[in-house]
């Protein structure tokens, strides 16, 4: 079982990756993109005997500690068989 | 006055910090990230610039659960001075040892380069004897434009807690925030290195008024 961990930027926070990226495919002629934003993917692989359930507890918890940093990103994830 | 100099994998500026400390005339001593005794021995904890762990995941972010952060946390809440600079002060504010966050600069690039900071105020133990308004030292960061809600930027203005601004905002920081205490006023973090601003071989000597402030205003 793993979790796709997705963590990006909270709204308003400044994202010049996105900012650039978008600029730099709208410059190679690739159109209609409103915006970009640039965050993380992260996979993680759990032990062969967790559960769902107890597999959901530890993407969360892993998210609030350490993972994402709640003051200027937000995180969601899938749990996968 | 005895200053701990924390050491984590990654960090380079831990050795200007020492030399910078000890010719002030503070006795310095270096304490490696996994040390898990009490820093109560010591009288200042000075968390200085790197790449703690190469900056993975974010900076910061994962030194924060380094052993030694435990010990560093609590001597904070006795109200012991602590200095971090650079990478320590994203150490801090990562720990919530600090408000605020410190996220890549605006235009994306490492800046490294000499600014001109403003002390903003001179009530805090680190600024209190500096007798120059405009100070200037370098800075070198890809992750220094600080952040912070309103609330908290409101906070940090009605605190007086903004103890430097740049003159010219290189990196995109809110306020034109350079360096800032908490509440209590014994932390100090800052993106740019006084430590390395304190010889004049090295272009500058402003970085030792914050140190001498330091030695000077100690109880």
């Amino acid at each position: 079982m793993k979790a796709k961990i997705y963590i990006k930027y909270k709204e308003g926070i400044l994202d010049p990756q996105g900012t650039v990226t978008n600029k730099a495919l709208k410059s190679i002629d690739i159109k209609g993109i409103e915006s970009i934003g640039i965050g993380k993917y992260i996979e993680m692989e759990f032990d062969k005997n967790i559960s769902k359930d107890d597999a959901k507890k530890i993407a969360e918890e892993s998210c609030k500690k350490m993972l994402a940093n709640p003051n200027t990103e937000t995180y969601s994830y899938i749990i996968e068989d | 006055m005895k200053f701990a100099v924390i050491v984590f994998p990654g960090s380079n500026c831990d050795y200007d910090a020492y030399y910078a400390l000890k010719n002030i005339g503070f006795d310095v001593e270096f304490v490696w990230h996994r040390n898990t005794s009490s820093l109560s021995n010591f009288d200042g904890i000075f968390i200085p610039g790197g790449f703690s762990y190469g900056d993975y995941l974010r900076t910061g972010a994962i030194a924060k659960f380094s052993p030694v952060m435990k010990s560093i946390k609590e001597e904070s809440k006795k109200g012991k001075i602590i200095i971090g600079v650079c990478n320590g002060f994203q150490i801090l504010v990562e720990s919530e040892l600090l408000p605020g966050s410190l996220i890549n600069n605006k235009n994306i690039k490492f800046l490294s380069k000499q600014v001109k900071l403003r002390v903003k105020t001179f009530n805090s133990i680190f600024t209190k004897s500096i007798e120059k308004e405009y100070l200037k030292m370098p800075i070198a960061h890809k992750q220094g434009n600080f952040i912070a809600d309103s609330d908290t930027l409101q906070t940090l203005k009605d605190n007086d807690q903004i103890l430097f601004e740049y003159d010219i905002n290189p990196n995109g920081s809110m306020l034109n925030i350079a360096g800032i205490t908490n509440k209590k006023r014994n932390i100090l973090g800052m993106m740019p290195h006084p430590e390395r601003a304190s010889n004049s071989l090295l272009g500058s000597e402003d970085g030792k008024y914050i140190f001498e402030s330091l030695i000077k205003n100690y109880v």
